[in-house]
């Protein structure tokens, strides 16, 4: 079975700087990845890179069995990036959100129902305006976007930043659910306590390489 | 996979989501409508004249359809990056066309919508007269003018919307684009309320121009969208 992730010697250079410098990274169907290091070293990069959004100049990268150095777009159908943004319409409600993504998809109300259901924010929550949620609401409906768009690899950059502990707890559990459902994961995060008892395998990104 | 994310699929979606957030927040209901009429009572006031105001109704009613559709655009895409939500569509690999002309399909039903409040109010403040001919002229020449507006903005929406500045970056590089639409439309809504001595025939030359003018930039916007929204 190939890798659902395969760089190898990838250069990304961003701003005419080398932000991804010979990486090499293999992840396979179904793991959770933490990448880890410090600011600047080209975790967000990599994860932009695997979504088909910044260009490999050198070297091989494949994402879900496309070769990213010759197609870039039509990857992105199939991954989820979230980054610090929860790209969310804060005028609109947790369901409307959520089914504008379904739409794209031909997902059923069904589907919908189901996705709301199991991140806990049907009912009444599913009801309000994206404006009025918390944080960890906010986050949870991001995530439920992902599945309804039925992304299979999830690039998460700090998913628990600005969440209170409790809502860490639930991002958590909707990951390893995700993962058990098929979905690969790659997670960059400086939470690492957290992240380790999370990720099924950690690797560093020290100045544009990956580091087992 | 490709075929999901099919252009009019993306539209119809995206043109309903900006529909339903306007009719959520009414920023344009509330604020664009009331601006507009204020601009058009202004000009009563200023010009203070029932000729001269009958002769520009047509040209004071596209001015303050162009002031609103600054404010329109703006507000259309300001929704869209607040929270990454535009780049979440470009990173899902949306159609950028569908996109294009989803936005542009909202700004039109918005448009519309205020131009028939503007040419009302144009006809009881400005007292200008409207034959038969005269509202089949209006009538097309309205809906012509304001897709190629809408297309213009969304265009112009969609490049300025990552960048710093873009409250006055985008009347800057829009309102040039947009003049033969406001001297087309001028044109032919002067011949449709016949002021000034012209005839209802008149116009539809101008109609013309409208048309093409429309067709150019929908054509150019779907082709270039996506380019303009990407890094």
């Amino acid at each position: 079975m190939s890798s659902v992730v395969d760089f190898r010697d990838a250069v990304v250079v961003f701003n005419g700087f080398p932000a991804l410098a010979e990486a090499s990274i293999e992840v396979e169907r179904g793991e959770i990845v933490l990448l880890q290091g410090p600011n600047g070293a080209g975790k967000t990069t990599l994860l932009r890179a695997c979504a088909g959004l910044m260009p490999i100049v050198r070297g091989e990268a494949s994402v879900l069995g496309v070769d990213l150095c010759v197609d870039r777009q039509s990857v992105r159908q199939r991954v989820g990036l979230l980054g610090h943004a929860n790209g969310l319409f804060a005028d609109l409600t947790i369901s409307e959100n959520v089914l504008f993504w379904a739409q794209m998809v031909g997902a059923s109300e069904g589907e919908v129902a189901s996705t709301l259901h199991r991140f806990g924010i049907d009912g009444r929550l599913a009801e309000q305006k994206v404006m009025h949620l918390s944080a960890g609401q906010k986050r949870r409906c991001a995530l439920a976007c992902l599945v309804v768009r039925r992304a299979e690899l999830w690039l998460l950059d700090e998913p628990h930043a600005g969440l209170d502990a409790a809502a860490r707890d639930e991002i958590d559990a909707i990951i390893r659910e995700a993962s058990s459902a098929g979905a690969t994961v790659l997670i960059a995060s400086h939470e690492l306590e957290r992240s380790r008892g999370l990720a099924t395998r950690s690797v560093s990104v020290i100045a544009g390489r990956v580091v087992s | 996979m490709s075929a999901q994310h099919s252009l009019s699929r993306v539209a119809r979606a995206v043109a309903a989501k900006d529909l339903r957030i306007e009719l959520r927040s009414r920023v344009v209901i509330n604020q664009v409508f009331p601006f507009a009429g204020l601009v058009m009572v202004m000009f009563a006031f200023a010009l203070d004249n029932d000729d001269v105001l009958t002769r520009v109704a047509g040209g004071l009613v596209w001015l303050a359809t162009l002031f609103s559709l600054i404010i329109i655009i703006q507000r259309s895409f300001a929704v869209d990056t607040a929270d990454g939500a535009l780049e979440a569509q470009r990173v899902a690999g949306l159609d950028p066309a569908g996109i294009f002309v989803g936005k542009a399909l909202a700004v039109m039903v918005q448009l519309v919508t205020l131009e028939i409040m503007l040419f009302v109010a144009a006809v009881v403040l400005y007292r200008v007269q409207l034959n038969a001919d005269g509202t089949v002229l209006l009538v097309t020449c309205v809906l012509s003018a304001t897709a190629g507006l809408s297309f213009v903005g969304t265009l112009y929406g969609g490049l300025t919307a990552g960048s710093r500045g873009r409250e006055t970056l985008l009347p800057l590089l829009m309102l040039p684009v947009v003049a033969p639409v406001l001297i087309g439309a001028t044109r032919a809504t002067e011949s449709a309320f016949t002021s000034g001595g012209a005839a209802v025939s008149d116009g539809w030359p101008w109609v013309g121009v409208l048309v093409v003018f429309a067709a150019v930039f929908g054509l150019g916007g779907i082709l270039s969208f996506g380019s303009l929204i990407e890094e």
